[in-house]
C-alpha cells in the first residue's frame, strides 16, 4: 500500500512538473539574454540578465507602470461595484419576501450563462453614444449595476447558510432590514465577500475581450491589452522583455491565488464558477 | 425583555405590512434591476433589432429583413469559423472533464497533500485566460519552441504548430485542457458527497478498484458530469483570448483558428459590420441553447439523481 501511495505521489509530481514547465520555463527565461530563449530549453541560468525588465518596462509608448495603474484602477472599481451591489442583490434574494421572487431569481440564474457577444454591439453604441469609449466606465459602472450575476448567486447560497435566528433576534430589538443587512448579514459573509473579491480582481484583471473592445487609446490601455500590442511589435530578439512583461502582469494573479486560494477553492467547489 | 417592550415590538412587527418588505426588497435589488434593463435586456433586445439591418455605426440603421441572415449561408468563412468552433469545443471540453475526472479520482481518499496537489493543479484554471499565457503558448508551439526542443531529443523532426494550419487548432486544445482544474475541484467536492460505507460494502463482497469506480464513483458522480459539462461546453463555445492573442488577431493560419467569436469581432469591431455580427450573436445565442437543452434532455437518460 505504501508503495502504491508512493507511485501516486511521483505520477502526480511528474504531471505537475509537465503542466507547470512552461510557466516555470518563462520566469526563468525572462532572466535570459533574449536570443538565448530559443536556444536554451533547460533552467539553469547561466547568466543573469535584469536588462529584460528594463527594457521591456520601457518599450512601449508609456512605462509598463502606466498600465498597471490602469488595470489597478479598473479592478477596484470592479472589486468595489460586485461587493456593494451584488451583496444587496443577494440580500433581497435570500431573506426577503416579494412579489415576483421566483420570476427575478430565475432572470437573474439564467443572465450567468449570458454570452456576452449578444450584448456587446448594442452595449457599445450605448456607450459611444454617451461618450464612453476610451473611459474606464463601461467596464466599471456594469459592475456597479450587479451585472455579474454569478457573484449574486454565490452571496445567495452562502447567506442561506446563515441561521435565520440572528436576523429574529435582530428585528426583535428592533432593527429595520438595511441595518440587519449592514450589521448583521455583511459581517458573517465576509468569506464570501472575499471570494467575490479575489474573483473579481482575477477575472478583471485578466479580462482581454472588453477591454480591447472599449480601449483604444494607448494612454487608457490596461495590462493585457498592453501586452497584446507588445506581441504585435516585437521582433524575435525581444522575446526576452516581452517575457518579463508577461511575468510581471502574472505575478498580481499569482500572488492573488496564493492569498486566496481557500476562497477560491470553496468558491468553485460551492458554485462550479468558471 | 419586559411584557410591555416585548408587547410594543410585537405590535409594531402585526403593524408592518408585507408591503413594506416589499418595498424593501426592491430598494435591494434596485442596482440589480437597474443593470438588468440597461445592461443586459436592452442591450439584447437591441441587438435582435440589429440583427435585422444594415448599420455600420456611423449612419442610422437601416431594416433588410432577414438579409444578414441569407447571408450567413452564403459565408464560406462563418462556415468554416463554425466547424474550427465545433471541433474545438467538442474535442477539448471531453478531454478536459476526463483529465479533471481522473486527476479528482486519485486525489480523492485522503492523500497526503491532497490540498497542495488541488491547489497547484488548480492554477493554470485562473492564468490560462490571460494574454501573458497566451503569448507563452505562442513560444512554446512556435518553430523554435519548447516542445520542438523535446521532439529533438526523441529525434522528431518539429515543425512550427502554430504557424501550421494543420496543428494550429490544436494548440488551442491543449490550452483549453490545460486548465482543467476549475472542473476538478469541482468532481472533488461531488466526490466527498458519496457516503463511504458504499465503498466499504461493495469491498466486503469483494468488488475491486475498478468495480467500485464504475458502480457506485461513475453513477454518483454523473450529477457533477452533467453540471461540468453544461457549463464548460458553454464557457468553450465563448473562447477568444487564446485564439486572438495566438493567432496575432487573425484568426490564422488560413482561419483555421478563426473561432466564431474571432469572425463575430472581426465583422463588428474591424469591419463595423454590425448588423451582421448582431445576427452572428443571435444564431450563437441559439446554438448554445440548443446545445444546453440538448445536454439536459440527453441526460435523463445517463444522469442519476437520488430518489
Amino acid at each position: 500500500m505504501t508503495i502504491r501511495t508512493a507511485l501516486k505521489h511521483v505520477a502526480l509530481g511528474a504531471t505537475i512538473l509537465i503542466m507547470l514547465y512552461p510557466v516555470i520555463w518563462m520566469v526563468v527565461s525572462s532572466l535570459r539574454p533574449g536570443d538565448e530563449i530559443f536556444r536554451e530549453p533547460g533552467l539553469l541560468i547561466t547568466d543573469l540578465e535584469i536588462e529584460n525588465y528594463t527594457l521591456g518596462w520601457n518599450a512601449l509608448g508609456h512605462p509598463f507602470s502606466h498600465y498597471l495603474m490602469n488595470s489597478a484602477l479598473v479592478v477596484l472599481g470592479a472589486i468595489v461595484g460586485n461587493l456593494v451591489s451584488c451583496s444587496m442583490a443577494a440580500y433581497a434574494f435570500a431573506r426577503l419576501e416579494f412579489i415576483g421572487k421566483k420570476f427575478w431569481f430565475a432572470i437573474m440564474l439564467m443572465t450567468i450563462m449570458l454570452p456576452i457577444h449578444v450584448l456587446i454591439v448594442p452595449q457599445y453604441v450605448m456607450f459611444s453614444e454617451v461618450g464612453w469609449v476610451n473611459t474606464f466606465l463601461p467596464l466599471v459602472v456594469p459592475k456597479l449595476l450587479a451585472t455579474d450575476a454569478f457573484f449574486v448567486f454565490l452571496m445567495v447560497q452562502f447567506i442561506r447558510g446563515i441561521p435565520r435566528e440572528l436576523d429574529e433576534a435582530a428585528r426583535i430589538d428592533g432593527c429595520g432590514r438595511a441595518r440587519i443587512f449592514l450589521r448583521v448579514i455583511l459581517p458573517l459573509m465576509v468569506p464570501a465577500l472575499a471570494t467575490t473579491a479575489i474573483f473579481t480582481f482575477i477575472w478583471t484583471w485578466n479580462d482581454f475581450f472588453s477591454q480591447l473592445i472599449y480601449l483604444t487609446d494607448p494612454e487608457m490601455y490596461t495590462v493585457p491589452i498592453a501586452l497584446r500590442s507588445f506581441v504585435d511589435a516585437t521582433s524575435s530578439t525581444s522575446w526576452g522583455s516581452l517575457f518579463a512583461m508577461s511575468v510581471v502582469s502574472l505575478a498580481p494573479v499569482f500572488l492573488a491565488f496564493l492569498v486566496g486560494q481557500r476562497f477560491l477553492i470553496k468558491g468553485i467547489a460551492t458554485t462550479g464558477g468558471k | 425583555m419586559s411584557a410591555i417592550s416585548e408587547l410594543s415590538t410585537l405590535s409594531k412587527t402585526r403593524a408592518e405590512p408585507a408591503r413594506r418588505e416589499n418595498l424593501a426588497a426592491y430598494l435591494f435589488l434596485a442596482p440589480w434591476l437597474v443593470g438588468l434593463v440597461l445592461i443586459t435586456v436592452g442591450p439584447m433586445l437591441a441587438s435582435l433589432y440589429l440583427a435585422f439591418t444594415d448599420y455600420n455605426l456611423l449612419e442610422a440603421p437601416t431594416w433588410i429583413g432577414v438579409e444578414n441572415f441569407t447571408r450567413m449561408f452564403a459565408d464560406e468563412r462563418l462556415h468554416n469559423s463554425l466547424r474550427v468552433t465545433f471541433i474545438y469545443v467538442l474535442v477539448s471540453v471531453p478531454l478536459q472533464l476526463a483529465l479533471a475526472l481522473l486527476l479528482a479520482v486519485v486525489l480523492d481518499r485522503g492523500l497526503r497533500g491532497m490540498a497542495f496537489y488541488r491547489s497547484v493543479f488548480y492554477l493554470p484554471s485562473l492564468l490560462g485566460s490571460s494574454v501573458a499565457i497566451a503569448i507563452l503558448w505562442r513560444q512554446v508551439f512556435g518553430g523554435e519552441g519548447l516542445i520542438n526542443h523535446v521532439l529533438g531529443w526523441l529525434g522528431v523532426a518539429g515543425r512550427s504548430w502554430i504557424a501550421d494550419p494543420e496543428s494550429a487548432l490544436w494548440t488551442l486544445v491543449t490550452l483549453n485542457v490545460w486548465t482543467f482544474g476549475a472542473p476538478m475541484v469541482i468532481f472533488l467536492a461531488g466526490l466527498r458527497q458519496i457516503p463511504r460505507m458504499y465503498y466499504e460494502a461493495a469491498a466486503v463482497d469483494g468488488a475491486g478498484p475498478l468495480r467500485r469506480f464504475a458502480n457506485i464513483t461513475m453513477p454518483l458522480l454523473t450529477p457533477i458530469i452533467f453540471f461540468n459539462l453544461v457549463l464548460q461546453i458553454i464557457h468553450a463555445f465563448q473562447a477568444f483570448t487564446q485564439a486572438f492573442v495566438v493567432s496575432g488577431g487573425t484568426g490564422g493560419p488560413s482561419d483555421s483558428t478563426m473561432f466564431y467569436t474571432l469572425y463575430l469581432y472581426e465583422r463588428g469591431f474591424g469591419k463595423f459590420d454590425m448588423g451582421y455580427a448582431s445576427a452572428m450573436a443571435w444564431v450563437l445565442l441559439v446554438i448554445i441553447a440548443v446545445f444546453t437543452a440538448g445536454n439536459f434532455v440527453a441526460s435523463k437518460y445517463w444522469v442519476h439523481y437520488d430518489d
